[in-house]
């Protein structure tokens, strides 16, 4: 069997995913990004390898992708993560035209053909606003910490106005809101509301066709599945819960089969593969 | 004696100032705004009132401004920070045409007439980049209190190249900088430049016209004064009272209603 591994080193997170040639995800892993890019990269490797009970010498083909993608120093090839996305969302929904991909500090709205190619984008590329970074920040100023943003909207009744335009303004009104008695939870849905309202901006801005699919970091919080359905009136697909932060990884991972494929055929039956077996 | 005050309530700092009737500042006050507006209000004017030694009742009129101005409650009426900056940069600096005023969380270009008024400004209204916010972000990544900022980029060589726009990026990209081995002086003073040069678009959006004087918070730190200065080429008008100016410019707009309201009743006056 022959196994490729994606890794997908992002701006908050490095994601690394180990597939097989029958489609089938082995392992996965996950570390912080931190500064040292080089050094992440590798961990969340060999973590993934560990994970599907494999080393490294049972891969043949590593693609890189992700802000960090020139610093995989053991990967054979990168792609964006556009590309990388759209792979990985058709992976789980082969019918899905536009990608919404909200991570830590980026936001991605991507329309790709029906052969998974890119066909259009548009991405924040100077600001926080419309990224996790801005759910952060404005938990942080309540006091919340991100992992307890998702149970905490969903005790939320009503949403808040937040204008979202700045990260940093939203502190302002966050401490605004807090004075006029508005409860945490009311203001984070607000937060939330303004991220989507955003992120429905800049999916309109490459012409967005059903059907859509949502990745990215923030679907770890299920309320923005459920406000984007609600703004689009739509259908979203939103992929398995334990692998909403793996799918550019995860497309890096099946390009690297892709390529692979293609290897072979022009190389016309030379056999040098590496085998490997999948744990069961 | 009559006073008049000015109290201006910024997004990051309160300010007031007492002056006298000949326009001297007599008492001033600085404190963090905080989440209750009202009351770091209330607490700024009595400071002030304390610095000067002057009772409240002897305070004829009470100016707001600032983000906050409404939330002064004690205050006679409001006037924008806008009109305050002017009119306490020409007071300080009779030959002031341009202010630039650098606060905690907004920036502003203000052309004002030889008599303080408003010609035009520009502000940045959508984000915080070029703010002192921006130097906040780098104070906390690099873990340099804030009044050291402009003194340590001062010593810079070779000064790094800030990329990113948004304050929220910056953080990572001063800790990414520092990952790469660069001197902390280094990426300090690309901070500053980055400021800088945000802050200079916004000028050229109202006109650049000497003299220019620079107000707010930020007018504190020498490292920026110097980037403003060599982007501009130019000399800026730096006061100590700088980051008083708003208040300063409120507490006169507050001494022309009491010298307005004495009037009639002087000229009624049998001498």
């Amino acid at each position: 069997m022959i196994c490729t591994a994606g890794i997908d080193v992002g701006s908050t997170y490095a994601k690394a995913v180990v597939l097989n040639e029958k489609g089938v995800i082995l392992g996965h892993a996950l570390n912080n990004t931190g500064f040292k890019l080089a050094e992440v990269a590798r961990q969340v490797y060999e973590s993934a390898l560990r994970s599907a009970g494999m080393a490294e010498s049972d891969i043949s083909y590593v693609v890189a992708t992700g802000f960090g993608r020139h610093m995989v120093p053991f990967s054979d090839t990168q792609v964006t993560d556009l590309t990388a996305s759209a792979r990985g969302a058709t992976f789980f929904f082969p019918g899905t035209r536009t990608i919404l991909d909200v991570g830590g500090q980026t936001m991605k709205a991507t329309r790709i053909d029906d052969m998974a190619r890119v066909k259009s984008f548009r991405l924040n590329d100077k600001c926080a606003a419309g990224t996790g970074a801005f759910l952060e920040k404005t938990a942080r100023y309540m006091g919340y910490g991100t992992t307890e943003i998702g149970p905490l909207v969903a005790t939320s009744k009503q949403q808040v106005a937040i204008s979202g335009v700045c990260a940093v303004f939203a502190e302002s009104e966050v401490i605004n809101q807090l004075s006029v008695g508005s409860a945490p939870a009311d203001i984070m849905h607000g937060a939330i509301a303004s991220l989507v309202d955003r992120s429905v901006q800049l999916m309109k801005r490459v012409q967005m066709e059903p059907e859509f699919t949502l990745i990215g970091g923030i679907l770890r919080f299920d309320t923005m599945a459920r406000v984007v359905r609600e703004h689009l009136k739509a259908e979203v697909n939103v992929p398995p819960e334990h692998l909403v932060q793996f799918v550019g990884a995860l497309g890096a991972a099946v390009l690297a089969q892709r390529r692979l494929q293609k290897l072979n055929l022009a190389a016309e039956g030379s056999p040098q593969r590496n085998e490997c077996q999948a744990p069961n | 004696m009559a006073y008049a005050a000015g109290v201006d309530v910024g997004s990051t700092q309160t300010k007031a100032i007492v002056i006298n009737e000949a326009k001297h500042i007599v008492g001033r006050a600085l404190m963090d705004t905080g989440a209750n507006v009202v009351l770091a209000a209330e607490q700024a004017f009595a400071e002030a009132l304390k610095s000067a030694d002057v009772q409240e009742e002897e305070v004829e009129y009470v100016v707001g401004t600032g983000y906050g101005r409404y939330r002064v409650t004690f205050g006679n009426t409001q006037v924008t920070e806008i009109s305050c900056h002017g009119r306490g940069a020409v007071h300080m600096f009779s030959g002031t045409r341009t202010v630039i005023d650098m606060g905690g969380q907004d920036t502003k270009a203000i052309r004002v007439r030889p008599s303080g008024e408003i010609v035009d400004f520009c502000m940045n209204d959508k984000c915080a980049a070029g703010t002192g916010r921006f130097l906040g972000a780098a104070s906390n990544a690099l873990d340099i209190p804030l009044d050291q900022l402009g003194p340590t980029a001062l010593r810079a060589e070779r000064p790094v190249r800030i990329s990113t726009t948004c304050t929220v990026f910056a953080e990572s990209e001063v800790l990414s900088w520092l990952g790469k081995g660069k001197k902390i002086e280094d990426i300090l003073q690309g901070v500053h430049q980055s400021i800088a040069a945000r802050s200079i678009g916004l000028l050229r959006r109202v006109g650049v016209e000497e003299e220019i004087t620079f107000t707010g918070g930020v007018a504190r730190n020498i490292g920026m004064i110097e980037a403003l200065q060599k982007g501009l080429n130019a000399k800026l008008n730096v006061s100590n009272d700088s980051h008083f100016m708003g208040a300063l410019g409120a507490a006169l707009f507050a001494l022309d209603h009491v010298i307005a309201r004495r009037a009639p009743a002087t000229s009624g006056r049998p001498s």
